[in-house]
């Protein structure tokens, strides 16, 4: 029960962070039709910057710069990249955004090195807020929580009680007539997806200290944001919410499982050793595979529902 | 739906198709250059070939066959597939246990033969993950193939009967017999052995595009649900498509696993899935050859390149980027756009444009280079203790003349080069309409 | 006895979510018939062809094609069975030539279903059957042209070219006169009535000149409900229908 509750918060903490990744890829993803590449590559760009600004001025003004940096810089590559991309189609805008990854992993690389960078817990919350079972939870998970949540109710604020937020709901689902419409649907194209880097960054900068701040920390985030934006359904904010959470969940369940299949049918009678690939297969502990069961999600969420989750549109 | 290529470069790369003798001459051309470059750099003085320069021609060959079988997908299917390394992959990892079954003699085929097999094997993994990609199309049929990739990935770590865990497996290819009694220790042997199956590949793909499967995946690219009415069913086109594009991926694979003896999870990971996609739009996947200059192209970069420079990968980010934005016909595209103004006498106006158009190209490639470098070597290279040469002359990274040089070549050159593409373009309308208007 | 209709729609149902489309249709197309279906904006007359074509599911009720059952099958199976639709909205292969794009609408009748061994230029058949749809809509000297490059009127005798090449004993047609001056009617019209001899033709259309030159019988559809069908003298003399067109029909 212990391992339970503990594992179902750190899930919940993972699931939320997921979701500040997928939100913004989501709207990006729906009104634009492009499948940012790039987006885990802003979201190492929001730890590395958040680890600058705060070896200087802290992690408070971190918390607010590094997110607004990258939100700049997402506005600059939907202006001067992305939209002269546009009319080549989607293919072309995702290899766009394909060849940044290339360029700003690179780039911190150059910039920062190899190794991983010290972004640690600021001080101030470097403690644990609760026992529970034995096990302490540190505050700053609650911190992220907090954030994370504070996160989801300012979107849902500026989509459902602001002029912007009915274009940008509206565009989600029928992009084509709101142009028709008068909007000037570019500048709100540049504004989605500078607010997705913004959140992508936001994500960093809580998330770097939690996870480690290294180059290859974009990689390791990429995939599995795709995986939650795809299961989760195109234009459906609620439906990337509950994928995150659910991915988040048994990603991290599935590493605390320390039974494999045999486990499973051992009760039933059925135990044998075989030393070749089948048995390799029912005997791998599930925590091995625990890496596998979102790809295995998101394949079987296409096969049967290509729209995802709740998606309101179809790709 | 998928449609990358603009539509007047994709049209306009149709109608330019050079003469049939011609092509046919710069074919065989191509192959007699193919079978004697090893000899170019042959050491006299000590008897024997430079194992860079076959090791690289290797290299080239796998990822032609490989980007063409990329194409299959890509350019002639609308396709965008991201885990095709996967099926390359698994070939390599067959054939190496046909090698290592040849060892032990429960497998007597000959060396010549076994590409064959290990591209049965690729057609196997992409007929039963190809089943489930091809279900859909356009994004979703991207994203499954993201998961696969993932998931094949994941799994390569995991099982390690098959695949050999970290290490990966590995196998000694003289096992194998031989059809004509050669022997494949030394990579000369195995490159011209590549270079058959090349052409062999090369010809069986070519021959694809005039089969009626391939004539509808072009069909299904341009228009999926026109298809439909005429008796064809898309996913089925799609499906097999998909399945003769994993057996050539396996043939290349199976190569990859001759020439190197050793293959590990890398042959089936995302990076080498992202290559293929570089190798065929760079090179352009509009015209069939495009993913061939593509692959040449890519492997260059990255042997030469990458031996004088870490940070080749900008490098390749950027070339994609631009190509993305001003090139989507890829370099096949650009060259094949030059087609119509050959014919018609008028190529010479633009060699002025294009030394015009090249010296600022050139000062503006120096200055990015240069900033490149310095910033790579002013923090990789200090940790890592190295210096930047150029010449012959070491270049401190922190001094203020080599960055002053460097931004100002690729500022000014930048702005001059803007002012002298727009004469380019200029010119080159006037070309192209004059053309219009004799047609 | 009676032949079985080309086409038999009894009581055809199709809703959209809450909304009726298509409210219960009761059609007979004869074999050999040349159908018109007309009515004003809205009416249903392409979701009628999108169900007969199996682009979408009929909600409830059944049609049949020379007698067979056809509702709920994918739409590469009906056509198959022997009907081809046009579109609308022109549907071409655009990077395909004129001459590609023929070839391809006659692969699967002329049997080489998905075939990756066939050379198709070694396939001479197929290729003097293509030339010969390239000559009848008369796009043999545009024949090597990507087919997004043609004008509108070439791209609209090219979507009925590829519709019948395939030999379907049902065409239905889509507005093929949609956009066109009055000399590229009177062409189109002449290339429809060549090209579909001896068989079934069912043909949306707003051009009553068109209509009336061409159709044996014209059915009337309002609000996704067939209102009247008949001969055209009939149709013509009938209140109902003048009133849902507003003397639109006295042309």
């Amino acid at each position: 029960m212990d391992i339970f509750l503990v594992t179902l918060l750190n899930g919940l903490v993972y699931g939320m962070l997921l979701f500040m990744l997928a939100s913004g890829l989501t709207l990006i993803f729906s009104m634009m039709g492009v499948l940012n590449f790039a987006h885990a590559s802003i979201y190492m760009l929001g730890a590395y910057f958040a680890f600058e600004i705060s070896r200087y001025a802290g992690f408070w003004p971190a918390l607010i710069l590094a997110p607004i940096l990258c939100g700049l810089i997402g506005a600059a590559i939907e202006v001067w990249g992305l939209r002269r991309v546009h009319h080549n189609g989607h293919i072309a805008e995702l290899l766009f955004t394909f060849g940044l990854v290339f360029i700003i992993g690179r780039a911190v690389q150059m910039a920062w090195g190899m190794l991983p960078m010290p972004y640690r817990v600021p001080t101030g919350l470097d403690f644990p807020l609760f026992r529970i079972y034995g096990a302490d939870f540190p505050a700053y998970r609650a911190f992220m929580l907090l954030i994370s949540a504070g996160m989801l109710l300012s979107i849902w604020v500026l989509l459902k009680r602001t002029r912007i937020g009915l274009i940008i709901q509206a565009a989600l689902t029928h992009p084509s007539m709101v142009s028709a419409l008068g909007h000037n649907v570019p500048r709100v194209f540049t504004i989605v997806f500078a607010g997705g880097c913004l959140l992508a960054g936001l994500a960093g900068v809580i998330g770097g200290n939690y996870q480690t701040t290294e180059p290859g920390m974009a990689d390791a985030m990429g995939p599995i944001v795709f995986v939650v934006v795809v299961f989760g359904g195109l234009g459906s904010l609620a439906g990337c919410f509950i994928a995150s959470i659910l991915m988040g969940l048994v990603s991290t369940f599935a590493v605390v499982i320390d039974a494999s299949f045999m486990d499973l049918l051992r009760p039933i009678g059925l135990a044998f050793t075989r030393d070749d690939l089948l048995g390799e297969i029912l005997t791998v502990p599930v925590a091995r595979i625990g890496a596998l069961v979102p790809y295995a999600l998101m394949i079987l969420m296409l096969l049967v529902r290509p729209r995802g989750l709740m998606g309101t549109r179809d790709t | 739906m998928i449609d990358g290529m603009t539509g007047a470069a994709a049209l306009g790369a149709a109608s330019a198709r050079p003469r049939r003798g011609v092509i046919g001459a710069f074919w065989i051309g191509a192959v007699l250059v193919a079978v004697l470059l090893p000899w170019l750099f042959f050491d006299w003085s000590h008897g024997r070939h430079s194992g860079f320069v076959v090791s690289m021609l290797s290299q080239m060959g796998m990822m032609v066959i490989f980007a063409l079988s990329y194409n299959m997908l890509m350019g002639q299917a609308g396709l965008l597939s991201l885990c095709h390394a996967a099926m390359f992959g698994f070939g390599g990892y067959c054939m190496i246990h046909f090698l290592s079954a040849a060892g032990d003699g429960s497998l007597p085929v000959p060396m010549e033969v076994l590409p064959l097999l290990a591209g049965l094997c690729g057609l196997g993994f992409a007929v039963v993950f190809g089943y489930m990609a091809t279900r859909q199309r356009a994004t979703a049929f991207a994203m499954i193939t993201l998961g696969i990739g993932q998931l094949v990935t994941v799994a390569a770590l995991m099982f390690h009967h098959f695949f050999g865990g970290e290490s990966g497996v590995s196998s000694d290819r003289t096992n194998a017999s031989s059809l004509f009694g050669i022997s494949y220790a030394h990579g000369i042997a195995v490159y011209y052995l590549i270079v058959a199956w090349t052409v062999i590949a090369t010809l069986a793909m070519f021959a694809l595009t005039a089969t009626p499967l391939g004539r509808m995946a072009n069909a299904c690219r341009d228009n999926h649900e026109r298809v439909q009415f005429m008796g064809y069913d898309p996913r089925a086109v799609r499906f097999l498509q998909f399945a003769l594009s994993g057996f050539f991926a396996g043939v290349a694979g199976g190569l990859y696993a001759v020439t190197y003896e050793i293959v590990t999870f890398d042959a089936l990971a995302a990076p080498l899935s992202a290559n293929a996609l570089l190798m065929a739009y760079i090179g352009g996947t509009t015209v069939f050859a495009g993913p061939i200059l593509g692959a040449v192209l890519i492997t260059l970069l990255q042997s030469g390149v990458s031996l004088m420079s870490n940070s080749w990968l900008v490098y390749v980010g950027v070339l994609f980027i631009v190509m993305v934005t001003f090139a989507p016909g890829g370099l096949a595209g650009l060259i094949l756009a030059h087609v119509p103004i050959r014919r018609a006498g008028r190529l010479g106006r633009l060699v002025v444009p294009y030394v015009r158009v090249g010296l600022p190209l050139l000062a503006m490639l120096a200055g990015f280079v240069g900033v490149v470098e310095l910033a790579s070597f002013m923090t990789i290279g200090e940790a890592q203790g190295k210096h930047l040469v150029l010449f012959g002359n070491t270049i401190n990274a922190s001094s203020v003349v080599p960055w002053l040089v460097s931004v100002v070549l690729l500022v000014a050159g930048g702005a001059w080069f803007w002012r002298a593409a727009k004469g380019f373009r200029a010119t080159w309308d006037g070309i192209t309409a004059d053309l219009r208007d004799l047609t | 006895m009676t032949e079985a209709p080309a086409l038999a729609l009894r009581d055809v149902r199709k809703n959209f979510g809450a909304t009726e489309i298509i409210r219960g249709v009761t059609l007979d197309i004869a074999k050999g018939e040349r159908h018109a279906i007309i009515g004003p904006n809205g009416a249903g007359k392409t979701t009628l062809f999108n169900l007969m074509s199996g682009r979408f599911p009929i909600t409830s009720g059944e049609i049949a094609l020379n007698g067979a059952r056809i509702d709920g099958m994918p739409p590469q199976r009906i056509n198959r069975l022997g009907l081809s639709r046009s579109f609308q909205i022109t549907s071409i292969y655009h990077r395909l030539s004129v001459f590609e794009n023929v070839r391809c609408s006659l692969l699967w009748s002329m049997g080489y279903r998905y075939s990756f061994w066939h050379m198709l230029p070694r396939q001479r058949a197929l290729n003097q059957a293509a030339e010969h749809i390239l000559e009848e809509i008369n796009l043999a000297a545009r024949r090597d042209t990507p087919a997004g490059l043609l004008s509108y009127a070439e791209q609209r005798a090219l979507e009925i070219g590829i519709t019948v090449a395939g030999g379907a004993s049902v065409v239905l047609l889509d507005e093929p006169t949609a956009g066109m001056s009055h000399s590229e009617t009177d062409y189109a019209m002449a290339l429809i009535r060549r090209m579909t001899q001896g068989r079934t033709l069912v043909m949306v259309e707003h051009d009553m000149k068109v209509v009336f030159d061409l159709a044996d019988t014209i059915t009337v559809l309002v609000y996704g409900e067939v209102i009247a069908s008949g001969p055209p003298a009939t149709i013509r003399g009938n209140p109902a229908v003048q009133e849902a067109y507003l003397g639109q029909l006295a042309a």
